[in-house]
């Protein structure tokens, strides 16, 4: 084994430049497979953290009739905060959120909004919410920059605001936006306007009622209601997930590719090497080494690729991986009305596991593309071969 | 202090009688307004920042429950179909040969790109039966004398809070209305003009809506011929006759 090794290593560095191309174009696969999955952990990982800040903090309790994804549902999903939950409202582990649908017209064009109410002291998520506390005279209103750009409104501008009250009755009024905000999640931007819960309650004649419930600590707070049901983080971010998943999918695609190329280069030189090196075969055959140590010495010569390559690809990887972890990669497109939270910039997140899969998978291919044509070498008749004939 | 009484007596005597004037005047306008049934063909110009789009339709209508409407023109929209009946409504599309229902938010949407949203169509209750309305004054406009109503909802599941409606009470007919929000904001306003006696009765055949709150110059409907009191084939008014 260990002179079978050696003779690989050997070969493989006396081959010269051939050895080097395989090894480079490898090495490429290598480290592009590894930042790309890291990109894929790095934004599940960003965007979960995202959603739990800005949306959905340590689960959620849903109006049983509340769909975010079926506006049909919120004309009736809303109903009296439940006694049980006063406790936790009151001590801010409990936010509660009353959302509806109404109509904004910035410089006389229609646009709809979804207007949710939020306690201005809130501190569980990262909305600016205090910003709601500023304008006494005039209904304070805080948006998100998509808002703001498809809007076209900036921070103290005054904008009518029309709505229909519990009872189906059309009302209008000015807001003033008193703050716009920057986040990764589009599901509390695009589209919404936040103002402060009483005065939502008030305008829609919906006293001290709510739609959904953000809670800060799943583990301490838990009441039961029969109005509302729990939602944990898992459910709340499992579409998140299976979007993600998807596109590791799709990625895979990807990867294929870029493996089969490099690949493809090691197969070819496998199968000349089997072709120009029969008088070298024939002579290990006579020198008693077996068909099948010759075939597992020429498989060795060609997984030796990939080991070569991890140690080539960590020369450059390593710094480029660990540049790309520190300044992230920012996405070419606007992402904000990809309708799920992702960020500007995807900072990849590496892992032992991550590597060591991408080693073992890229080795494996290797080794089998490398087996393949040495395959023949079992066949072949050793005296013909030392004479160099061709088979 | 006798007098005080007198003049009080005298003020709430004049109120009953002018509020009175203002219901009677409400309920001729709802008497003159509606009719068994109609059938009519329309043009609507809709006004938009940069141009305007027309399109005709036939309608065919019964009370204030049902109604079906066949869009003419333009050729994008001409086959659609639209069918009103008690307090829901269908659309038939014959690009996609599909029926599709609106309701919640979709009501909410504008018919045909319009000043007219799908829920305007749908509030078809008697002017009577949901506000007390009060005389608040006379004008004129054009050169017919008018008495401006004012409407205040009396129940609550009304869209518009409050109206205002100067009705020419030689034919009793509206020709303008305010619709206001509860906060007294002015949400639309309505224009009728083009006033014939159909049938023997007064009915104003253009209308122009417009959104208060949005741009443009509102949506000009005008009916190119009204018939009272027709024989309407019953099928008309069911979802089949969308797809035929």
């Amino acid at each position: 084994m260990k002179t079978a090794i050696k003779l690989a290593y050997r070969n493989l560095i006396g081959a010269g430049l051939r050895t080097w191309l395989n090894v480079i174009v490898l090495s490429f696969s290598f480290v592009v497979i590894i930042w790309m999955k890291g990109i894929l952990v790095g934004w599940d990982r960003q965007a979960k953290s995202d959603m739990i800040s800005w949306e959905i903090g340590d689960g959620q309790y849903w109006h049983k009739t509340y769909d975010p994804f079926d506006q049909f549902t919120l004309q009736d999903a809303h109903a009296p905060i439940p006694p049980a939950f006063k406790a936790g409202i009151k001590n801010g582990d409990m936010l509660p959120v009353l959302i509806s649908q109404g109509t904004i017209y910035p410089e006389g064009r229609m646009q709809s909004v979804l207007i949710k109410g939020i306690d201005p002291g809130q501190d569980i998520l990262n909305l600016p919410t205090q910003k709601l506390d500023t304008t006494p005279d005039i209904i304070p209103a805080i948006i998100g920059t998509t808002m703001a750009r498809t809007s076209r409104l900036k921070v103290g501008d005054h904008v009518t605001l029309r709505w229909r009250d519990a009872n189906g009755t059309f009302d209008a009024t000015e807001i003033c936006i008193t703050n716009i905000f920057k986040t990764n999640v589009p599901t509390v931007d695009v589209s919404q306007v936040w103002i402060p819960l009483e005065t939502m309650q008030s305008m829609l004649l919906m006293p001290d009622e709510a739609t959904l419930f953000t809670i800060r600590d799943s583990e301490t707070t838990q009441p039961a209601s029969e109005n509302y049901k729990f939602m944990p983080v898992k459910t709340l971010v499992a579409d998140l997930e299976s979007m993600i998943k998807t596109k590791s999918v799709g990625q895979s695609i990807f990867y294929v590719v870029l493996l089969l190329l490099a690949l493809l280069a090691i197969f070819d030189t496998q199968v000349l090497s089997i072709f120009r090196r029969q008088k070298e075969i024939g002579t290990y055959v006579a020198l008693g080494y077996t068909q099948k140590q010759v075939v597992w010495l020429f498989t060795i010569e060609g997984a030796m690729h990939a080991i070569l390559a991890a140690v080539v690809g960590a020369i450059y990887g390593i710094p480029f991986l660990i540049w790309q972890a520190k300044t992230g990669w920012a996405l070419p497109v606007e992402t904000s009305d990809y309708g799920f939270a992702i960020a500007e910039t995807l900072y990849p997140v590496y892992s032992v596991g991550l590597v060591i899969s991408t080693m073992l998978i890229v080795m494996l291919a290797t080794a089998i593309v490398s087996y393949w044509p040495s395959r023949r070498i079992a066949k072949m008749n050793p005296t013909e071969a030392l004479r160099g004939k061709l088979q | 202090m006798k007098r005080i009484v007198i003049s009080t007596v005298v003020c709430f005597l004049a109120n009953a009688i002018f509020s009175q004037d203002a219901s009677d005047i409400l309920l001729k306008v709802d008497r003159n307004m509606s009719s068994k049934n109609r059938i009519f063909e329309s043009t609507m110009i809709i006004h938009g920042k940069r141009n305007s789009r027309t399109i005709t339709s036939k309608t065919y209508s019964e009370g204030s429950q049902k109604s079906f409407t066949e869009y003419l023109s333009p050729a994008s929209d001409k086959g659609t179909k639209m069918l009103k009946l008690e307090g829901q409504l269908w659309i038939y599309s014959p690009s996609a040969d599909r029926t599709i229902q609106i309701s919640g938010h979709l009501l909410r949407q504008s018919v045909m790109g319009s000043d007219l949203s799908y829920e305007d169509m749908m509030d078809d209750r008697k002017l009577t039966d949901i506000y007390s309305a009060k005389i608040v004054g006379e004008e004129k406009i054009g050169d017919r004398t008018v008495r401006l109503l004012e409407l205040t909802a009396k129940v609550s599941d009304v869209a518009y809070y409050k109206q205002k409606m100067w009705i020419d009470t030689e034919r009793f007919i509206p020709l303008k209305q305010e619709l206001y929000a509860k906060s007294g904001q002015l949400l639309k306003r309505t224009e009728l003009s083009d006033v014939k006696n159909i049938q023997g009765r007064w009915f104003p055949t253009t209308v122009i809506y417009k959104d208060m709150l949005k741009d443009g110059d509102g949506t000009e409907f005008k009916m190119t011929s009204v018939k009272f009191d027709q024989e309407i084939p019953g099928y008309i008014f069911t979802k089949a006759a969308l797809k035929q």
